[in-house]
């Protein structure tokens, strides 16, 4: 879903940045709070397996794949802000080396793919911490839900950049979007689902969420 | 963590080398609709791009299309990994430990 320059016009590239830089940039001041010594390697990882991730393009119907976003599984694990920063170095790393997504597009892609995810599923996790059990399937059937609806989330939030843009209108570009995302959500959950738990396996203490909270210096709220 | 760390970036980099080679090649969501609705011709690269280092996921020099899409991943792993590091790095220097 990464944007390349071409198909927004500026004032959509700068009604999106502005939004994206400044989850980005709490995101800084909550990785000088919210990371423990201990942690810190965690970003980094968790950037890596996303960027790895999103190389593997599964076939969905007619012709079409779809690939990882990342920012659910991300949110999981560091929360929402520091998963808007995860995704900010993915999608400049992508855009500067790989020319994948536009450099003008950057703040719209990392608004779609990164912001719009994270608050998504921090926002879920939120609820879900105060409504649900907190019990392994509650915290794996919010992953699922909130993956999916990251990705609608977002194909939808770039249907409308590009309607606003005057690049296709939005009774077209809106329902092809929204078709195929919903499919490729699935991959997302999946995904994403599979990852969270091998985590939990492996070291359930990792998960910023409706988990067993081990260290109370370590897993700050979510705010 | 150690571990942890060392064993995560190891998935991921064989994914990205490994694997990556065999990922489908089809058009992704964005991309198709973009061509069945007739504006992908409307995308191009940004100047800074036209000297990107791997352009389109394929290391430069290399013959085997799945040699350099490989030794991207393995690349781009690394480099994100390395960015993300040093970025939190970074940030968390500000604060008087």
């Amino acid at each position: 879903m990464h944007i390349p320059d071409g198909f927004l016009s500026n004032e959509v590239a700068i009604a999106c940045a502005v939004p994206a830089v400044a989850a980005v940039g709490y995101g800084l001041k909550r990785a000088e709070v919210d990371l423990d010594d201990r942690r810190v390697p965690l970003l980094g990882v968790t950037a890596a397996f996303i960027f790895a991730a999103q190389m593997l393009n599964f076939p969905v119907a007619g012709g079409t794949s779809g690939h990882f976003l990342g920012a659910a599984l991300a949110a999981v694990l560091l929360g929402p802000w520091l998963a808007c920063l995860v995704l900010a170095v993915v999608l400049a790393v992508q855009a500067f080396v790989f020319a994948d997504g536009g450099i003008t597009a950057l703040g719209a892609n990392v608004f779609n793919m990164g912001v719009i995810g994270g608050v998504v599923v921090g926002g879920l996790m939120l609820a879900a911490r105060k409504a649900l059990p907190d019990t392994r399937g509650a915290l794996l059937g919010v992953t699922a839900v909130g993956a999916w609806l990251a990705v609608v989330a977002g194909a939808a939030a770039c249907a409308v950049e590009l309607a606003i843009s005057g690049t296709v209108p939005l009774a077209t570009v809106l329902p092809a979007m929204l078709g195929v995302h919903v499919v490729i959500g699935l991959g997302e959950a999946a995904i994403t689902v599979a990852a969270v738990s091998a985590v939990l396996v492996t070291r359930p203490d990792l998960i910023h969420g409706p988990t067993p909270e081990p260290a109370p210096s370590a897993l700050p709220a979510l705010s | 963590m150690k571990l942890f760390t060392i064993v995560a970036l190891a998935v991921a980099i064989g994914l990205a080398t490994a694997v990556s080679p065999y990922a489908s090649s089809s058009p992704d969501g964005l991309e198709k609709v973009a061509e069945d609705k007739a504006f992908l011709e409307q995308g191009k690269l940004h100047s800074v791009q036209e000297e990107s280092p791997v352009p389109d996921y394929a290391f430069p020099g290399i013959d085997d299309p799945r040699v350099a899409t490989g030794l991207a991943g393995f690349v781009g792993t690394l480099l994100v990994f390395g960015v993300g590091y040093v970025v939190v790095a970074a940030a968390r220097r500000r604060v008087p430990a």
